[in-house]
């Protein structure tokens, strides 16, 4: 079974936490000079199989990982490495602080005595001709963009004399030109015999460079498969294990008032000239890669990112320019941000008391005290309302699943009673079941009659779950496209213009 | 390579310095003056020693403020053996850093075994062994110096024109020699970088086989034997021993240090700083008594040049962070410019 041409083997691997299986009993092969994808959703197990095979967890007696060869009893993070496997994190694991120079021959480090200068710029320089990329040697980390970052960290997987090359989450946070670049600088590792394994819950980019596809749902593999045959589509019924079937909506009542009008919104490096409106029980989606702009926009109508130039206009009424995210609450804008872990909860304090922030002022009697009789009354409310799973409202929101964790984000600005709800990325890190209930109650809401503004840079999510889709391009507006009267892949086109 | 150097905070505080010691040669005739030169290195000695090894702790992304007790004890202990058990130079100038390494180790440890943040310990360390050491010294002084201590590596290398000696002594030479050996320590050893890189991001120093504990160990005990070293100095410097006259000093050093360009969260910083730093807040100290300022005053002063200083750090690495996150969505990006062609 073991054969040379195979840079990593792994059998029965299994890894429990706690009470919970993360992996069960994996097979896998990676074969030398191939691409190879490992798909599956968030909690599928893909990141603890990475662990293990980078050493930092040890997998559960009776597994076996079998590299270049030769069994490894028990691995460590530093015999992987030594043993030429080497992990691209999505953080990049990089040194700010240090040169590009340096954080290529990063591992130079390791050898006893004086740094030789010479040898390091010798290296990073070998590594960056091997596969073609021009980078200033002398330039910090922390000075450079996200793309050449992650290009400084494959030319220190290079440099490492790397046998297979792990990126976890590659293209989340690059552009359509970046992940082509990515994807020719993959081909010349193959070349060169160097295995490469995708590891991402979203294959459609690096599905055409692949050779094959190995699927993960809920620790358990599904198969290894030739990317030959295989679509994006039938990817994801793979990895989800139902296929949930969605349809285009139309917006019912395109008379209705406009809740929010903007007009010629600027702001200096951010976004130019933005001009939308929403009206009464409509969804708006906004969509465009990172650093489109689209947060900046959605925190300038919050408050938080004062604009330059242009109007903001609510139910007829102008904001300020400068206008504080207190008065934006006071206008009826709820604005639920993108990483609800740091912005949106405050993750040691109780379910209820995040769920009364919102709205104390109008619970506290005449002295500003508010009486325990709300306190308990109103949280209870909303955790039924939005079918929030918690065993008791006490308990601190930081024991709560993402799903629910972003309920409890979505219910503490329902109560403010908003007339425009911003979602920011509303199911980032939540699984496909979770997302399914967080759509409902978009829905829901907008048929309540909220504007809702739903800000995603997931295709699909805001193919199927919005009326109209804006799109955003390096700060600027580039298309308004109807999702009823166009289909995914113009949107798409439209996105990666 | 010049011109990087002109974008630098240390190129700024050389500018301020120079200004500085322009200001105040014109203010007072006497402040250029050898001797004044030379009294202020040397009384600059004990600061800028430790300052050299508090810079370490902090490229290495954590803070050590305890090591004003760790000289006093290593000091205390140093010059007892030194007086009473007849132990020599060389003796007691091992005696002093073993001390000094060891109870830098001791922190180093607690921070990683507590997994508690490194100030938090380093205030209760310095609680801990000023207390002990008061506890065992009666807080009683040594006056009684060996009789090779007072003038112990002094040369007299010059005469000036009133017939006084100009003289290299120990403190001029534990000045110069630490802030030689951090430098050669932090930019030349690979100990070093990986102690930088643990500033940067410990957790992808983990990844790539760097071990923090013994990175910390290495770093806080450097601290610690700078402190013996310095703490030695200042004893020949004062010629006694005073248990409780260092402890209160740390956050001068810690100033001189942040303002030479070091950050509290890790990996930044340089030794020409650190020299720069150190300089400009003894150069404005030496210089206020010269022209006469009130010392209350000069604190006030030294306090705010300290935030003013730090301001600008914070100010330009402000700049630079908007700078890189404008590239990113800069217009045109193409695949050119990411592979680091001309924007």
């Amino acid at each position: 079974m073991t054969t040379a041409a195979n840079v990593l083997e792994l059998s029965g691997i299994s890894r429990r936490f706690g009470g919970v299986r993360a992996l069960s009993d994996i097979d896998l092969e990676v074969r030398a000079g191939e691409v190879h994808c490992l798909a599956g959703e968030n909690g599928s197990g893909k990141s603890t199989l990475i662990k293990i095979i980078s050493g930092v967890q040890p997998p559960e007696p009776g597994g076996r990982i079998v590299i270049g060869g030769e069994p490894c009893a028990h691995l460590s993070a530093a015999e992987s490495i030594q043993r030429g496997i080497q992990v691209i994190y999505q953080d990049l694991s990089l040194f700010p602080n240090l040169t590009v120079a340096e954080n290529i021959a990063i591992a130079q480090h390791h050898r006893p005595g004086l740094v030789k200068w010479s040898v390091i710029r010798r290296k990073a320089d070998e590594a960056m001709r091997q596969l073609g990329i021009q980078l200033d040697l002398d330039a910090y980390v922390a000075d450079l963009p996200i793309a050449q970052r992650q290009l400084v960290a494959i030319c220190r997987a290079m440099a490492a004399d790397a046998r297979l090359v792990i990126m976890d989450e590659p293209t989340a946070s690059l552009t359509r030109h970046e992940v082509d670049a990515l994807l020719s600088l993959t081909r010349q590792m193959k070349s060169r015999g160097i295995a490469v394994m995708f590891v991402s819950h979203r294959l459609d980019e690096v599905l055409e460079v692949s050779d094959r596809v190995t699927v993960l749902r809920n620790g358990e593999k599904l198969g290894t498969f030739d990317a030959a045959g295989m679509t994006d589509r039938a990817l994801g019924e793979l990895m989800i294990g139902r296929s949930f079937s969605y349809e285009t909506q139309s917006f019912p009542h395109p008379e209705a008032p406009v809740v929010l009008a903007v007009d010629g919104l600027s702001r200096e490096g951010d976004f130019q000239d933005i001009s939308l409106c929403v009206r009464r029980g409509e969804i708006l989606g906004i969509t465009g890669r990172l650093g489109s702009g689209r947060t900046e926009f959605a925190l300038s109508l919050f408050g938080m990112n004062p604009a330059d130039d242009g109007r903001i206009t609510v139910d007829g009424h102008e904001l300020a320019l400068r206008h504080t995210t207190r008065e934006a609450i006071a206008a009826g804008i709820a604005y639920v941000p993108e990483d609800r872990l740091t912005l949106g909860l405050a993750m040691r304090h109780s379910i209820a008391d995040n769920l009364l922030l919102t709205t104390l002022k109008n619970l506290a009697g005449p002295v500003g005290l508010v009486p325990d009789g709300r306190r308990i009354e109103r949280p209870r409310f909303w955790i039924e309302a939005l079918g929030i799973k918690a065993p008791q409202s006490e308990n601190p929101v930081g024991t709560l699943s993402g799903g629910n964790q972003q309920r409890v984000v979505l219910a503490k600005w329902l109560a403010t009673k908003p007339r425009l709800l911003i979602l920011d990325s509303p199911t980032v890190g939540v699984d496909i079941g979770a997302k399914d209930g967080i759509y409902a109650a978009i829905r829901e809401l907008a048929a309540e009659g909220i504007a809702v503004i739903v800000i995603s840079d997931e295709i699909p999510e805001v193919f199927y779950h919005t009326h109209r889709v804006v799109v955003m391009q390096h700060g600027r507006m580039t298309g308004e496209l109807t999702p009823a009267g166009c289909s995914e892949v113009e949107l798409r086109r439209t996105v990666d213009a | 390579m010049l011109k990087r150097f002109l974008a630098t905070h240390e190129f700024r505080l050389l500018i301020a310095a120079i200004a500085l010691t322009v200001c105040l040669a014109l203010g007072s005739p006497r402040f250029l003056a050898p001797q004044n030169l030379l009294d202020l290195l040397a009384n600059t000695a004990f600061v800028g020693m430790l300052a050299s090894g508090l810079l370490v702790v902090l490229v290495a992304g954590s803070i050590d403020i305890s090591f004003t007790a760790t000289a006093s004890i290593a000091q205390y202990v140093a010059i007892l053996a030194a007086g009473h058990a007849g132990v020599g130079l060389v003796g007691t100038v091992l005696i002093a850093c073993v001390i000094g390494t060891l109870l830098g180790m001791l922190n180093a440890w607690l921070v990683s075994v507590l997994r508690m943040s490194s100030i938090i310990v380093s205030i209760a360390m310095l609680n801990i062994y000023f207390g002990l050491l008061m506890l065992f010294s009666n807080g009683q002084q040594i006056f009684s110096m060996p009789d090779w201590f007072p003038d112990a590596l002094s040369w007299v290398v010059g005469t000036a024109p009133n017939g006084d000696p100009y003289v290299l002594n120990a403190q001029i030479i534990g000045l110069i020699l630490s802030f030689a050996v951090t430098w050669f320590l932090l930019n030349r050893t690979g100990i070093g970088r990986q102690v930088r890189a643990l500033g940067g991001n410990q957790e992808a120093a983990r990844r790539v086989g760097f071990r923090p504990l013994r990175l910390s160990l290495i770093a806080f005990g450097y601290l610690g034997f700078t402190a013996g070293l310095a703490s030695l100095v200042q004893a020949q410097l004062a010629q006694s021993v005073t248990p409780n006259v260092l402890v209160g000093r740390e956050l001068n050093v810690l100033a001189a240090v942040v303002l030479g360009g070091a950050s509290l969260a890790g990996g930044q910083g340089t030794v020409l700083g650190t020299i720069l730093g150190v300089a400009v807040l003894a150069i404005m100290e030496n210089g206020f008594i010269l022209i006469g300022v009130s010392s209350y005053w000069s604190q006030c002063f030294i306090g705010l040049v300290i935030i003013g200083g730090v301001a600008v750090i914070g100010l330009e690495r402000k700049r630079q962070r908007n700078h890189a996150s404008r590239v990113i969505a800069g217009p045109a990006m193409t695949a050119r410019t990411i592979t680091g062609g001309t924007e």
